[in-house]
């Protein structure tokens, strides 16, 4: 146990291997260290922006659906009136048809009477003479009767 | 290795007798009886009950051994330390990459909590002590007799493995500290400045000597007690393995196992405080009063 030069050959030693450290040891752990600190740091940010925007997303999303469901119910009560519209159209459509028809069916009625009627007027003529001329047993001068037998079926 | 031939005194001397190489002077008396020849010789040291060689060199030798253990174990940790510094990544580290990150960022804390200056020295500083210091502690768990025996079967006389039981170790590292205390302390207050600190307190100008006598002792005994609590530590850990290292083999495990144990909490301590107060001490050093 006695001083000698191993004092100054450890102080020399010492010296290197702090000067090494400090030159090639040290700053490339503590930049590493640094930078995963950094790194960390970003990907938490990034994990919060990844939440607030998957957040908004979601809104967004709700929001569109809530607008789609709008846009499709007034769609449906659209068609809906729409369909409804049509409808009377084609009730009204139809009726006016309906009344068209009948209009002139009764036309084509009155056409009908009118020439049964006709027909009629002139059958009762020959008919009246014909029993006239039954009732009579005598011939009858057509002639001059047949403007009195006119007379008669015009009264009809 | 305590054969019959060796004495339990010179069993536990050997093991506590670090390989110094140096100068004999002339005409001096070796170990096995013979005299040293003219102009002296150099020689790695032998001591005996009677001659100790190593004291004879005085200072102008060198503990081949302690030097040998503690630049070879500050080399594993750079090497190691650089490998994992030079493929370090931000991404997901590996597991050499996990545990030398732990360490730093263990030893960053520590700094960060002491010392409020700004300096790119003082971490790696507090991180080179701390991992050598460990290091060097951490050969006390070798057990005491492997390496010094497999040295003496190459023809090393002595062999002490564990360079912080060597005085000089541990001193070394001290009055390096020790120089950037003064270093800092007149670069951060000027001599003025630090004049003043040793000085003018604690008691005002009118003690004068005496606050200078006070803040001298205190600033010597600084280095002084950062070496002996290393040292004191670890040569009592090494003396109490090596009589544990005495006992009958089969009832060594009994003593061994719970003293190292033990151990690897003081180790770890006396690594981690001699770092504190490096930490501490600069930081003192670098406020202003």
């Amino acid at each position: 146990m006695n001083i000698n030069l191993t004092i100054i050959g450890q102080i020399i030693a010492f010296f290197f291997f702090v000067v090494f450290c400090m030159k090639y040891v040290w700053p490339p752990i503590t930049a590493a260290l640094e930078e995963r600190k950094q790194k960390i740091a970003e990907g938490l940010d990034a994990a919060d922006r990844a939440e607030r925007d998957l957040r908004a997303a979601q809104e967004k999303a709700e929001a569109d659906l809530q607008e789609g469901k709008e846009q499709s119910a007034a769609i449906i009560e659209q068609a809906n009136k729409r369909a409804s519209q049509i409808i009377d159209e084609a009730k009204e459509a139809a009726t006016a048809e309906a009344f068209r028809i009948k209009v002139a069916a009764d036309a084509d009625i009155e056409q009908e009477i009118n020439r049964a009627k006709e027909d009629l007027r002139s059958q009762v003529a020959v008919l009246a003479i014909a029993g006239a001329e039954k009732i009579l047993e005598a011939e009858v001068d057509k002639a001059a009767h047949a403007k009195l037998v006119d007379k008669l079926a015009a009264e009809l | 290795m305590a054969t019959e031939l060796m004495t339990s005194k010179s069993y536990i001397s050997h093991h506590l007798t670090n390989l110094t190489f140096g100068n004999l002077p002339e005409g001096m008396t070796r170990y096995d009886g013979s005299i040293v020849g003219e102009g002296g010789v150099w020689t790695f040291a032998h001591s005996s009950a009677t001659v100790n060689e190593a004291a004879a060199m005085g200072f102008m030798a060198i503990n081949v051994d302690t030097m040998f253990w503690s630049i070879g174990l500050g080399v594993l940790f750079l090497w190691l330390f650089h490998k994992v510094a030079v493929n370090a990544t931000a991404g997901v580290p590996g597991k050499l990459q996990n545990f030398v990150e732990s360490i730093v960022e263990f030893v960053e804390e520590n700094v960060n909590s002491i010392f409020h200056h700004k300096n790119a020295l003082i971490a790696p500083l507090a991180l080179t002590i701390f991992v050598w210091v460990f290091l060097m502690n951490l050969m006390d768990l070798v057990p005491v007799d492997w390496i010094p025996y497999i040295a003496q079967q190459m023809g090393i006389p002595y062999m002490k493995v564990v360079p912080s039981t060597d005085i000089n170790a541990t001193m070394g590292m001290a009055l390096a500290v020790f120089a950037l205390i003064i270093y800092y302390s007149i670069k951060m207050k000027g001599i003025g400045g630090f004049m003043a600190e040793l000085s003018l307190q604690p008691l005002g100008k009118w003690l004068l000597p005496f606050n200078l006598f006070l803040e001298i002792v205190g600033l010597i005994a600084k280095p002084v007690s950062l070496a002996l609590r290393l040292f004191g530590n670890m040569y009592a850990g090494e003396m109490v393995f090596i009589l544990i290292a005495l006992l009958p083999f089969w009832a060594q495990w009994i003593l061994s196992v719970p003293w190292a144990i033990f151990h690897i909490l003081i180790i770890t301590l006396q690594a981690f405080i001699f770092m504190v107060l490096t930490i501490v001490y600069l930081a003192m050093a670098h406020e202003e009063h």
